[in-house]
């Protein structure tokens, strides 16, 4: 009975086949469209830099045809919503910048520490204990970290040096500061972990300590990847938006002082699009001529890092 | 004739093991410190806002008076922006990776494309939110419109899916594909039934992990136009809305005590929504762990 | 004269004299094979006979590995492949414009050095083949994979566990099942590259008794670097050296009394 069944159901496979092909059209036209359907997924990340160059450079040509630019290279005093306005970036870029470098005082020591630890002290449990916890740090949205700066860390600050104005530069500094921690944190461990072993194990034969071997035989082995991360965490606090437009205030002003009000070039972007500015007004150009100054800073950093990683890797 | 004074060097060894382990303490303080951070915000956050966080909470609209307010729009416009996010963001950067991995030949062309996906995640994210204002608000005349805001947020994100899914990609081993070509099969066959099944797990976790951006940042969204109050659902994706992010920023910027345990709230259930969101891709993660 | 040209007579005589009168499955003619600059191949002519197991046998380098992955053209997936001359398939010229390379692929199969099975279930494994071709019908799908299974002697391991995972099978159950994966086509001709080298003696022993029952119906192209595999399993041998056939004959011949020196040297052990 069951070798009946086999029979009758036996066509050779082959047969089969070459039924099927003859039929298979869809997936002869597949095989040939699909590539290119790819390609222009691919060039469409192309086209997004494309359009944000693009973006940019003609709303600021329209900005520049109404502002002199060497006003706005130059000048130090940014009253835009004044008649007749007055556009000089220099107070914005000096907000921006006293962010950064607070951010950068409280961030860098911070995470090279916790690279060192979690490179060359801490057990592997330890380290994948803290790290996914370093990850959520990193993942928190922004506007949290603004509200945190703005109802905890001032008031706290305040109390400290009762001088501090409520909006002020130091407050949302120092929170920038530890939202970039875990990004020179973690890229910095990942280029010591790439030292290799055999480095660690000479210098530790000789009788080193464990910190002698991170400062003098890994730190210098790793630098260019820390280097690197400290670029690109900087870059990503020049070009943070939320927490300083919650706690840093919207008066542009070019001085040395942490402790008043400031404005930066991100939140500047904020309050106008916030406003009543309609479409072609000069305020309305000036959010693309101080994006376009904030894109440069931080894409000019950006190939710096990549150099710096390129140039000086270490051939192990 | 010895060079070294061996009772020299046993006797600087003390002061040497101790730095090493005064230095040893700091840097674990500093590591600390960003643990401690964090829990001091958390703490912050739940204390000030679960007072205010309730279901009337959840399901109202918000309001002038702080006790009426709710997050009710602003949920379900989070919920919308996701629904536009996830397949743009997923099918460009799937599609993307599929042919810089399997197609594309190592040329300078492909180099120009890769270096261009790195320089893109390095830019601040405002300067999105003014590409999505000039291109889709006002050249397509999308208007401040969910479908506005998902295609901007998808290009913000697109790096994240596109380097998540090569790393996928490029894990599933060769000889799976050359077992596939040999017998007969052609090279999108093995890459449909071959290599994308076995790339699905690492390329979810990297659309998760974009969504979770994507649904916290606040910028661009400010950028193109979003209002901090709106007391209506988007009935389609040519409407406008708002989203989690927005009115916690409305609500932090407004004086009043009220207002800011309102915040506090509203920063729960993002919180919340993230750790949910993060959960899943850390159980997919695990559950589809390389076995090979 | 060239040792080729000699066996080539012989060959032509023999072939004459045979009593049963074999087709040829694959027939080389002058093959060469560049990687890049890399003369690889060098004027390769060899006449392989269906339903026989005809081994590839010589020292790392020699060319069988780049050989044997030519006959089904997946050399090809390495950048910078140049080759001249023709291999003829039935008849054939693989090498064709019109000849597509997926049709080839159907008959004839491939099976790897290390066993490569698809992180899916047995049952999916056996039956991807099948199903790529277009064959869709339940029914047919489980007489294949139950017919593939029993052909390369693993039904009775695996019959109970057809959904699990192929990766929770030993080295060498995954081995026969990628051997199972490639019967599931009913290709003509199967190529083995290597087989055995990672596998355990017992498996290897299995592996080896599969491969002489499949010679009633398939023709075996098997590249091994152990000669004693060789040796017990083939019906012909070819010795490959720098790229050349040194030699080509029945494997009696060439293990007890072989025509060339070198094949003498290697077979010897005096280097290899």
């Amino acid at each position: 009975m069951i070798k009946q069944e086999v029979k009758a159901n036996t066509t050779s496979v082959q047969e089969l086949i070459a039924e099927r092909k003859q039929k298979n059209n869809i997936s002869r036209v597949l095989e040939i469209i699909m590539p290119k359907v790819l390609l222009i997924t691919a060039i469409l990340s192309v086209l997004t830099t494309l359009g944000i160059l693009f973006t940019l450079i003609i709303e600021t040509f329209t900005f520049f045809e109404r502002v002199n630019i060497k006003e706005f290279i130059t000048s130090k005093s940014w009253y835009p919503f004044s008649d007749p306005g007055s556009f000089g970036i220099m107070p914005l870029v000096s907000g921006t910048l006293k962010v950064t470098i607070i951010a950068g005082i409280v961030a860098v020591p911070i995470g090279l520490a916790s690279a060192i630890f979690l490179s060359e002290y801490a057990s592997d449990k330890t380290r994948r204990i803290i790290k996914p916890i370093l990850e959520v740090l990193a993942g928190i949205p922004t506007i949290v970290y603004g509200f945190f700066a703005l109802t905890f860390v001032t008031p706290l600050l305040r109390s400290m040096i009762p001088s501090l104005e409520m909006f002020n530069a130091l407050s949302p500094g120092i929170v920038i500061g530890i939202m970039i921690t875990p990004m020179i944190a973690s890229l910095s461990e990942d280029a010591m972990s790439a030292v290799p072993r055999a480095m660690r194990e000479g210098a530790l034969a000789m009788g080193s300590t464990k910190f002698e071997v991170a400062i003098k035989v890994v730190l210098p082995a790793a630098v260019s990847g820390i280097v690197s991360s400290i670029v690109l965490a900087l870059s990503r606090a020049i070009g943070e938006t939320m927490i300083v437009a919650v706690a840093g205030g919207s008066t542009p002003k070019l001085s040395f002082n942490v402790t008043e009000s400031i404005q930066t070039m991100t939140a500047y972007i904020v309050q106008v699009s916030q406003g009543d500015a309609g479409y072609g007004t000069t305020i309305y150009y000036s959010i693309y001529a101080v994006g376009f100054t904030l894109f440069l800073f931080t894409f000019l950093m950006n190939l710096l890092a990549q150099y710096i990683s390129r140039r000086f890797r270490e051939e192990y | 004739m010895k060079l070294i004074n061996h009772s020299d060097v046993i006797k600087k060894m003390k002061p040497r093991l101790l730095k090493n382990v005064i230095m040893r303490a700091l840097f674990f303080s500093a590591t600390l410190f960003g643990l401690v951070v964090l829990g001091v915000l958390f703490y912050r956050v739940l204390t000030q806002g679960i007072g205010y966080l309730d279901f009337q909470f959840l399901t109202s609209l918000p309001s002038r008076k702080p006790e009426n307010a709710g997050v009710y729009t602003a949920l379900i416009g989070t919920v919308w922006l996701m629904g536009v996010v996830a397949p743009v963001a997923l099918l460009v950067g799937v599609g993307t990776a599929i042919y810089l991995e399997e197609y594309a030949s190592k040329n300078k062309f492909t180099n120009f494309i890769q270096i261009n996906i790195s320089n893109l995640a390095g830019v601040p994210s405002i300067v999105f939110g003014l590409l999505g204002l000039t291109l889709f608000v006002r050249a397509l005349s999308l208007g401040t419109s969910v479908l506005a805001a998902g295609l901007t947020m998808s290009l913000l994100v697109l790096p994240i899916i596109i380097v998540a899914a090569q790393e996928a990609i490029r894990a599933v081993p060769n000889e799976l594909r050359e077992a596939s070509l040999g017998m007969g099969a052609t090279k999108w066959q093995t890459i449909v039934r071959v290599v994308m099944p076995a790339a699905i797990p690492g390329i979810l976790t990297g659309g998760i992990l974009a969504l979770s951006r994507a649904i916290g940042e606040t910028a661009p969204l400010v950028v193109l136009g979003l209002p901090l109050f709106l007391a209506f659902l988007p009935r389609t994706v040519f409407d406008m809305f708002t989203v989690l992010p927005m009115q916690i920023y409305n609500w932090t910027g407004r004086p009043q005590e009220e207002f800011q345990s309102l915040a506090a709230a509203g920063i729960i259930v993002l919180l919340v929504l993230l750790i949910l969101m993060n959960s899943i891709a850390v159980f997919i993660r695990n559950k589809f762990q390389k076995r090979y | 004269m060239s040792t080729v040209f000699v066996d080539k007579v012989k060959k032509a005589v023999e072939s004459t004299t045979d009593v049963n009168t074999k087709n040829s499955v694959y027939k080389t003619n002058q093959l060469n094979l560049w990687y890049g600059d890399n003369h690889a191949l060098k004027n390769i002519d060899l006449d392989i006979m269906e339903n026989e197991v005809t081994s590839i046998i010589g020292p790392s380098g020699c060319g069988k590995s780049t050989y044997i992955k030519t006959l089904n053209r997946m050399i090809e997936l390495v950048p910078g492949v140049k080759t001249a001359g023709e291999i003829n398939y039935r008849g054939r010229n693989i090498f064709d414009k019109d000849y597509g390379v997926e049709e080839l692929r159907t008959k004839v199969g491939m099976v790897f050095q290390k066993p490569n099975p698809f992180p899916k279930s047995i049952y999916e494994n056996v039956a991807y083949g099948p199903k790529i071709h277009g064959i869709r019908d339940k029914k047919i799908l489980n007489e294949i994979v139950e017919k593939s299974l029993r052909g390369a002697a693993i039904w009775d391991e695996v019959k109970d566990r057809l959904n699990q995972n192929a990766y929770g099978l030993s080295g060498g159950q995954q081995q026969r099942l990628c051997i199972a994966r490639c019967l599931a086509i009913e290709p003509d001709v199967i190529l083995m590259d290597e087989p055995t080298s990672a596998l355990d003696p017992i498996s290897t022993l299995k592996v080896e008794e599969l491969v002489q029952e499949l010679k009633e119906n398939y023709s075996i192209i098997i590249v091994t670097h152990n000669m004693q595999q060789a040796a017990r399993i083939s019906d012909k041998t070819a010795f490959f050296l720098n790229g050349e056939v040194v030699e080509f004959d029945v494997t009696d011949k060439i293990f007890s009394n072989p025509k060339d020196k070198r094949t003498e040297d290697y077979i010897t052990g005096r280097f290899g």
